[in-house]
């Protein structure tokens, strides 16, 4: 019996040893050597793995930067913040970058804009999208089913009680995926300074849009004539986040209350 | 002439209550309002282009869009008057498309140029198939795939039997149903036509058993020919294009594939004759039979519309609204048509039918979690499993559902119409195929821009 047992003892712990020598020779010879510094940066990354690098999560990322030299700003959760502290680490310049946020450019709620039909299928945008054009009146507004909200990896994203997705900015990590997920391309990343915005995406002429919705661009274009940061396309009214617009005048002049100010923390729709 | 009941039984469908009221209306002609809005989509494939200007007079049959590409086809003038506006309106399908507004001038003057080929037997293919693309001429059944590049399958894909689709499975709708009955040599002269342009021996007219005077009619003009006319059993979906070539042929289309993989090729009835009207009469497609009827209309009528006709003004014609509460608008019949959500669309070349239904006869439901009873998956006529797709599309595991063959459903609705749970597995599918679709094309996009896709 208890020969059985020191036997058994014996063999499964020189199978043991055995394996252990091998396996510690074979990572002598065969071991692949991994740069040390890959741990380090990918511990600077906020580590939400969120993909708006163009890299597959942050460990692939960081070692996109230190293997192959990649652009060390890319990471947009992380910001000019994480930026600085890889330079840092790596040496580099870190460069300008700001950081971007989501917006949803659609003022439109239950409030303001009608809806034309009784709506109860999947609660998708996109498959809402498929019936009749959507139950929204208007064929360019938000449609407040949240598919949005579903992706945002960090629920940056509110669907108002009125049916309407709000970023907060605060929270957005400017990921982008939002962005791919809205089937009617409303949502649009923009520099997180930039206050004043267009909340609109109709294209449809001025007298067809007041019929669907009290907060819709009608495409008067007195804003446009304010400054030249905005633009008109067909009877749209699209700021252009390349230039500076900090004109208080545009939000006065506008009829529709279309164009409005995020102040601070929350989206501010105008009432 | 072979005369011959069908053998095979394409496997699911079922049998919903038919409601033919309209099978005994005569066809007639239908309303000339005095604004016409035709749709620059009426086509699978790029819309038309418009060549009319605001303020242009147009004459009946004359050109005011044209083909935009490859797949597309081109649009005639429904009646002689003025173009109004040009712009942009929601479809029937509730997508904005671009619209050409003519206001009649009550005269329905015909274009000039005209020119029937009565003798289009000395013609060749390639010459006929110009004719038909030139008259715009697209499949009438539903999908509305112009004719011209159906009927030039690649070299590759040999075609030996052509089917001409007279099933009209879809409950209420009579209008090919009328058609047979009352035109029956247009419909054969089109089929001759076809025959020609393919060159095929082999020529199947497929019409359900409840439709025997069509069946009858059919077999008049038939008579002498060395055509075959099979009788279907009813059930929906038999008018559906693999459907309507295992049932007559017994070959199955594979997974993905079209039907001239298997060497045929299906046309519907109302698409024959407005080849026969190209062809032998040299007229563009600018009207067709469409079924107006539902209990929420005073007169249900089977009537030649002209492209553009708006809804309201055929619910006019045929007597109005009965005035009990409206319960819904389909465009098309109950299975596969679109609800609308007011009259104001108009009719294109695929407008079979408008049904309006009371509100009696609509039921509104929330769906229920799925309790695995199987029928939806006895009820596919795709051999699909519609419970395990919906249920994967709501976890939106699209992969999954791509795994599990969501492109091949065809949105008959029949396990819709089986669901005990109320499940929307109609709206689950289109869904899933409109993602895929998407994400295919981006795909595609990335490997030919040779860029990382977005």
């Amino acid at each position: 019996m208890t020969k059985a047992l020191i036997d058994a003892a014996l063999i499964v712990g020189g199978i043991g040893l055995f394996c252990g020598f091998v396996l510690s020779v074979a990572s002598r010879f065969l071991g692949i050597k991994e740069d040390p510094r890959v741990e380090t940066v990918a511990g600077l990354l906020p580590g939400v793995n969120c993909g708006a690098c163009g890299y597959a999560g942050c460990l692939d990322y960081a070692k996109a930067i230190v293997l192959q030299g990649a652009k060390i700003m890319d990471c947009k959760p992380g910001g000019p913040d994480t930026a600085r502290k890889i330079a840092e680490f790596m040496g580099v310049e870190a460069g300008v970058c700001e950081r971007r946020v989501a917006i949803v450019l659609c003022g439109g709620d239950d409030t303001r804009a009608r809806r034309k039909f009784l709506y109860n299928g999947v609660a998708d945008c996109a498959a809402a999208d498929l019936v009749g054009g959507g139950d929204k009146a208007c064929g360019y507004g938000c449609l407040g089913f949240g598919s949005c909200a579903r992706v945002c990896p960090v629920s940056a994203i509110e669907i108002t009680g009125d049916r309407l997705a709000m970023v907060h900015p605060d929270i957005c990590i400017g990921c982008g995926l939002c962005v791919a997920a809205c089937p009617r391309h409303l949502i649009k990343l923009v520099p997180e300074s930039r206050t004043i915005h267009v909340l609109c995406s109709s294209k449809e002429r001025g007298p067809v849009v007041k019929k669907k919705c009290s907060v819709g661009c009608i495409g008067c274009s007195l804003c446009a004539k304010q400054t030249d940061a905005i633009k008109m396309d067909c009877a749209l009214a699209i700021v252009d986040y390349d230039k500076p617009l900090d004109n208080e005048e545009v939000i006065a002049k506008c009829p529709q209350h279309t164009i409005i100010r995020r102040s601070g923390k929350k989206t501010e729709v105008a009432a | 002439m072979k005369i011959i009941r069908s053998i095979f039984r394409s496997r699911g469908g079922l049998h919903p209550r038919y409601h033919k009221d309209s099978a005994a209306s005569p066809i007639e002609n239908g309303p000339l309002p005095s604004r016409l809005s035709v749709c620059m989509s009426q086509h699978l494939g790029a819309p038309a282009k418009p060549l009319v200007a605001k303020g242009n007079s147009v004459a009946r049959g004359q050109i005011i869009g044209e083909s935009g590409g490859f797949i597309s086809a081109p649009i005639h003038a429904p009646t002689s008057g003025k173009v109004v506006s040009i712009g942009e309106k929601p479809a029937f399908s509730g997508r904005p498309v671009t619209f050409i507004d003519i206001e009649s001038d009550g005269e329905d003057k015909w274009v000039e140029g005209i020119t029937p080929h009565s003798a289009w037997k000395e013609l060749d293919g390639k010459k006929l198939i110009e004719l038909i693309a030139g008259s715009g001429v697209v499949g009438m059944g539903g999908a509305g795939f112009p004719t011209h590049v159906k009927l030039s399958p690649p070299p590759a894909k040999p075609i030996d039997v052509l089917i001409i689709n007279g099933a009209e499975c879809e409950p209420y709708l009579t209008a090919d149903h009328r058609l047979m009955v009352e035109d029956p040599d247009r419909i054969w002269s089109g089929i001759e036509i076809a025959k020609k342009i393919l060159n095929v021996r082999r020529v199947v007219v497929a019409i359900e058993d409840n439709k025997p005077d069509a069946i009858k009619a059919m077999e008049r003009v038939m008579a002498g020919t060395d055509a075959e006319l099979v009788i279907l059993k009813s059930e929906y979906p038999q008018g559906a294009e693999k459907q309507l070539i295992y049932s007559v042929t017994g070959r199955e289309t594979p997974s993905g594939g079209l039907p001239m993989d298997v060497g045929a090729l299906v046309e519907n009835v109302a698409t024959c004759a407005a080849i026969h009207d190209a062809i032998v009469e040299g007229r563009p497609l600018i009207d067709r039979i469409t079924t107006v009827c539902g209990s929420l209309v005073k007169s249900p009528k089977n009537l030649r519309v002209r492209i553009g006709t708006a809804f309201s003004d055929l619910v006019d014609f045929c007597g109005g609204l009965s005035g009990a509460p409206a319960g819904k608008i389909i465009c098309g019949g109950p299975m596969m048509g679109l609800a609308q959500s007011s009259l104001d669309a108009s009719a294109t070349k695929t407008t079979s039918g408008i049904l309006l239904l009371e509100r009696g006869e609509v039921e509104q439901f929330s769906s229920m979690p799925c309790i695995s009873c199987g029928r939806c998956v006895q009820a596919c006529p795709m051999s699909l499993m519609p419970c395990t797709l919906s249920e994967l599309i709501e976890a939106e595991n699209y992969d999954g559902a791509e795994v599990e063959n969501v492109m091949d459903c065809i949105e008959c609705g029949s396990c819709a119409h089986e669901c005990t749970a109320h499940r929307p597995l109609v709206q689950h599918m289109r869904q899933a195929k409109a993602v895929i679709t998407a994400q295919r094309r981006v795909k595609e996009a990335a490997t030919k821009g040779g860029k990382q896709g977005v």
